[in-house]
């Protein structure tokens, strides 16, 4: 398995994805800085991606496309904010409209890529996407406010409550996701 | 390798009790702050909330803390009092969004991983080759 790890944050919309690969570590690196290898994997089969401008510098701008089925075009750009070849990029991805210049009206990621060799010829990658966002529309929020008495009893709560009743539930997983299902 | 236990594990084993679900049901079916607006004083969010449950004051905290640990409930400070905070669906739409990132970057490791194993066939081809001249 390529994946080795995933972890999701849902109060700090972050997802972690590490892979791992038989090969070196400039070779994945290649992936990420040979803008032609980029578009082999960035955008799925029926949305190739196209890299118009793109170099790998602090303060630089990449500059892509993807082309879909009919003939759409979305656009999108990164930011590159930090480089250390061949191991580090962190960037902020996001969306443009078709002149190149940034649609703030969609959301923005912050992409950290790291990639490290972990024994001889395998490599690490790991991806942390920050900050990801959906579009609002048609979200609902429902909310209930408790108020403690003090924040002394909040605290004691808070302190009583960390290790229980975690893990004793495991094996009802099942029902709760039928259960969910159904209310739906 | 350590991994922190996904987020999932704790919002089912937070849900997986009778009594944290009815609690984040009562959550759901309460217009948006009306609570707070009910809330003269600061003991009857608590004692309100207890009062549901053939269970003591405590019992309920605790289980209150257990859903502040999933991440369905969230501590705020509102002037001097400590109240905390439900936003279940809040919670799932960034679930489903994480899910759906998951999912994205899953296909571009795939393909990653595809690009890899078709170079190093290349290179290896070459080697061959030139270790039989």
């Amino acid at each position: 398995m390529t994946v080795t790890a995933v972890r999701k944050d849902p109060q700090r919309l972050t997802l972690t994805v590490e892979a791992e690969f038989d090969a070196s570590v400039e070779r994945i690196w290649q992936l990420w800085a040979d803008p032609r290898q980029l578009e082999r994997w960035w955008g799925p089969p029926t949305y190739p991606a196209t890299f118009t401008k793109h170099d790998l510098a602090p303060g630089s701008r990449v500059e892509s496309h993807m082309t879909g089925p009919a003939g759409d075009q979305p656009h999108g750009y990164w930011d590159v904010l930090e480089v250390e070849p061949p191991r580090r990029i962190l960037f902020r991805a996001g969306f443009a409209k078709s002149d190149g210049t940034p649609n703030t009206d969609m959301p923005i990621n912050t992409i950290r890529v790291g990639i490290e060799g972990v024994a001889q010829g395998r490599t690490r990658m790991s991806i942390e996407i920050v900050g990801i966002e959906g579009v609002a529309q048609g979200r609902t929020r429902m909310s209930i406010e408790i108020v403690f008495p003090s924040t002394e009893a909040m605290e004691q709560v808070l302190a009583m409550g960390t290790e229980e009743g975690l893990s004793q539930a495991v094996g009802q997983i099942d029902a709760i996701l039928a259960e969910e299902t159904i209310q739906r | 390798m350590q991994i922190a236990p996904p987020d999932s594990d704790r919002l089912f084993a937070a849900l997986a009790d009778h009594t944290r679900r009815d609690i984040v049901r009562r959550a759901i079916s309460a217009e948006e702050g009306d609570i707070v607006r009910r809330a003269i004083s600061a003991e009857e969010g608590v004692l309100e909330l207890a009062s549901h449950y053939p269970m003591s004051f405590a019992a309920v905290q605790k289980h209150v803390a257990v859903l502040e640990r999933a991440g369905l409930i969230t501590k705020q400070r509102i002037g001097r009092r400590r109240v905390v905070r439900t936003n279940l669906e809040a919670l799932l739409v960034a679930r489903r969004l994480l899910d759906q990132y998951e999912e994205l970057w899953r296909a571009r490791i795939d393909r990653m991983n595809e690009l890899v194993a078709e170079t190093a066939g290349a290179i290896d081809t070459v080697e061959t080759k030139e270790s039989k001249r």
